[in-house]
């Protein structure tokens, strides 16, 4: 809902929507230097080449960008998404995020030494942790139990690409 | 009569041992995954993908029909038992049918809903047989300007018709059709966006994407906010209706079937518009009108149809045109993309017993559903108390999976938390996420066939004009963007003559 009261009736505006502007901004103008790099390749059967589209795309983030920002200076709001489990009258949880990243990135620079079995483990485990779990035995026999089944469920029984690793002639 | 005989050859395929088992596997997992909290239809089918990588797309496509109007019933099961719905097609279903539970009534009101859902997608399904077929015959005919025009018209349909900012909808539309150009450009073999990254140059599959943004993103957005405190749930026994109900329940269901379809087929947002629709009309009709707002079973029997009925109605130019009208929708697409089947109108002719074989397993889908769901729901409500810390990370551990194995490349997976993060910004900043989605998917498409007709006209701009459809549609865009200022000035007019 783009809410049009006064910033001096709501007190704190929503600064942090300048960011988002600011990131639109500098996709557009990432968006038109890549363009210019580009070279005009037109040709008779392809009269525009490959460079009007992003020009076009690029100008129209700048421009959404900076009436983004207008919007937002003159007290416009976006609604945050609710949910069954979500609670908006708190403040956002940044340690949360920052271990589910991390447990992400491990999962990402593990599978292919280790393998899915124990980067999913570690993942779900790590996951589950940084989300408040604090039954580790459980939360890593949950995950263990899981990497395995959908090991066997997928790579095995369906063909799906998910790398053995190092338990390559284990599993 | 031709049609029946394709789609008695689609029942024909359909109706092996293996081929339903995998629709009851199909409608099982879909209402399970459908029912956890947080989790609506369009993430379930995302998540779901991965078990389809290994088949072959009909069998995938039979799987999909179940998961797709399983994750429907198993996200309506949700919202009448714990009341903060995630979806804003179950919002109006939540209104009466989680009061009902609230009043001891829970049962009847999952029986309506389930009953209600079967007679709607039925019904819908067989609409899907009508008039999928003609919609495909205009079709085929529409050359690349008219084609284009009406990608145009989806564009601007889930982006200005839907939520409540057009701005932040432009916003995620471009953001999305800017992802859609990474990669190659398929005439020329020019690079673009791609940042000399090599994993890049085939583009950004449309699965990462779709899982990056409905089930990460999700993910850490309630990560970020999660409620301390589980929400209630209402326990519940085994589903049935007294013949009061069923009086009450009968027109609502045809109802809002019939408001439903057509909301469903055009690019409007899906079920949010006849969910509301059928819950006013219902509320007018009623004969216990007092009762709205307490638990009316009208407002749940009538809802829950519009809802199911449009699902069935996003099929139509999701088959027929190639073209998603809601979330669910495009990651079918997306779907149907990762076997390298390209969506569109030609998709009937060129692969008759894959979509007939679908619309046969939507029918048997949703028997099967309403066989299962009956007698299920207590099982069901038992998932709603699954422990947040486990639910969530399952979500991200199979996101990761699915995303992981449609390449077996783990830049996939910092590309997905990359996804994420913006979906979760989306989130915190109300960016809504279809028109999103609906740019990476049909961006090139868009790309691609505005190029085919400026080459007709050898680069002229008036290539893209096209026939009179493209008219009518660029008609009906310039209508719906301009369609506010128009409103506030006829307020404002009305005012002024109020005033003289």
């Amino acid at each position: 809902m783009t809410d049009h009261r006064p910033s001096v009736m709501t007190g704190v505006r929503d600064r942090a929507q300048f960011g988002l502007c600011t990131a639109l901004g500098l996709l557009g103008v990432f968006v038109l230097v890549d363009a210019s790099r580009i070279g005009a390749a037109s040709s008779s059967n392809d009269p525009i080449g490959p460079r009007p589209v992003p020009i076009l795309l690029g100008v129209l983030l700048v421009v959404v960008a900076v009436l983004y920002a207008v919007d937002v200076a003159r007290g416009g709001r976006g609604e945050e998404e609710a949910g069954e489990d979500v609670d908006l009258s708190t403040r956002a949880d940044w340690k949360t995020i920052v271990m589910l990243a991390a447990a992400f990135v491990l999962n990402a620079l593990l599978i292919q030494p280790l393998g899915w079995v124990i980067s999913g483990s570690v993942l779900f485990w790590g996951s589950a942790f940084a989300l408040g779990n604090r039954h580790h035995l459980r939360g890593l026999a949950i995950g263990i139990a899981l990497s395995l089944a959908t090991f066997y469920a997928f790579a095995i029984g369906l063909g799906v690409n998910l790398p053995a690793g190092i338990l390559q002639g284990i599993l | 009569m031709d049609n029946l005989n394709h789609l008695l050859t689609g029942f024909g395929d359909v109706l092996t041992p293996l081929n339903l088992a995998l629709a009851l596997l199909g409608v099982t997992v879909g209402t399970g995954v459908g029912v956890l909290p947080g989790i609506g239809p369009a993430m379930t089918v995302a998540l779901l993908l991965p078990i389809t990588y290994g088949m072959h797309p009909t069998q995938a496509m039979i799987l999909f029909a179940g998961i797709f109007y399983g994750g429907m019933y198993g996200g309506s099961t949700t919202s009448i038992l714990l009341n903060t719905p995630g979806e804003s097609s179950s919002v109006v279903t939540a209104i009466e049918g989680n009061k009902m539970a609230k009043a001891g009534r829970a049962a009847q009101a999952l029986a309506t809903s389930a009953i209600g859902s079967f007679i709607a997608g039925t019904i819908g399904t067989m609409l899907i047989v009508l008039v999928m077929p003609q919609v495909v015959k205009f079709a085929i005919s529409l050359g690349a300007p008219e084609y284009f025009a009406i990608i145009l018209v989806a564009f601007t349909g889930v982006t200005a018709v839907l939520g409540s900012s057009r701005l932040r909808g432009f916003a995620a539309l471009l953001v999305g059709l800017t992802i859609s150009i990474v990669g190659i450009d398929f005439v020329t073999g020019q690079q673009r966006l791609t940042m000399g990254i090599p994993q890049l140059a085939d583009g950004i599959d449309v699965v990462v994407v779709a899982v990056g943004i409905f089930a990460v993103g999700e993910a850490l957005w309630v990560a970020a906010h999660l409620r301390h405190k589980a929400a209630e749930v209402i326990p519940v026994g085994q589903p049935w209706m007294g013949r009061s109900d069923w009086r009450r329940s009968w027109k609502p269901w045809l109802r809002g079937t019939v408001l439903g379809f057509p909301f469903g087929a055009i690019p409007a947002g899906g079920a949010e518009i006849p969910t509301v629709l059928s819950y006013m009309t219902e509320k007018k009709l009623s004969k216990h009108p007092e009762e709205f707002g307490k638990g009316a079973i009208e407002g749940v029997a009538g809802p829950e149809a519009a809802n199911n009925a449009s699902a069935a109605g996003t099929l139509v130019p999701m088959l027929a045109l190639g073209l998603p009208t809601n979330a669910t929708a495009a990651i079918m697409l997306a779907a149907l993309q990762g076997y390298g089947i390209e969506p569109g109108p030609l998709l009937l002719t060129k692969e008759p017993r894959l979509v007939w074989a679908l619309i046969a397993s939507l029918f048997i889908g949703n028997t099967l559903l309403l066989v299962l769901n009956l007698p299920l729901a207590p099982a069901w409500a038992k998932l709603l108390q699954i422990p947040r810390p486990y639910l969530y990370a399952g979500i991200l551990f199979f996101a990761s999976m699915g995303a992981y194995a449609v390449n077996a490349q783990p830049f996939d997976l910092f590309l997905l938390l990359a996804l994420g993060l913006l979906g979760f910004a989306m989130r915190r900043f109300g960016l809504p996420v279809l028109p999103l989605i609906v740019g990476v998917i049909l961006g090139r498409l868009a790309e691609r066939t505005g190029r085919q007709s400026l080459q007709l006209s050898g680069g002229d701009l008036s290539g893209l004009l096209g026939g009179p459809v493209s008219w009518v549609a660029y008609g009906v865009v310039v209508l719906v963007l301009v369609w506010p200022l128009l409103a506030k000035a006829l307020v404002r007019t009305r005012r002024s003559e109020a005033a003289a």
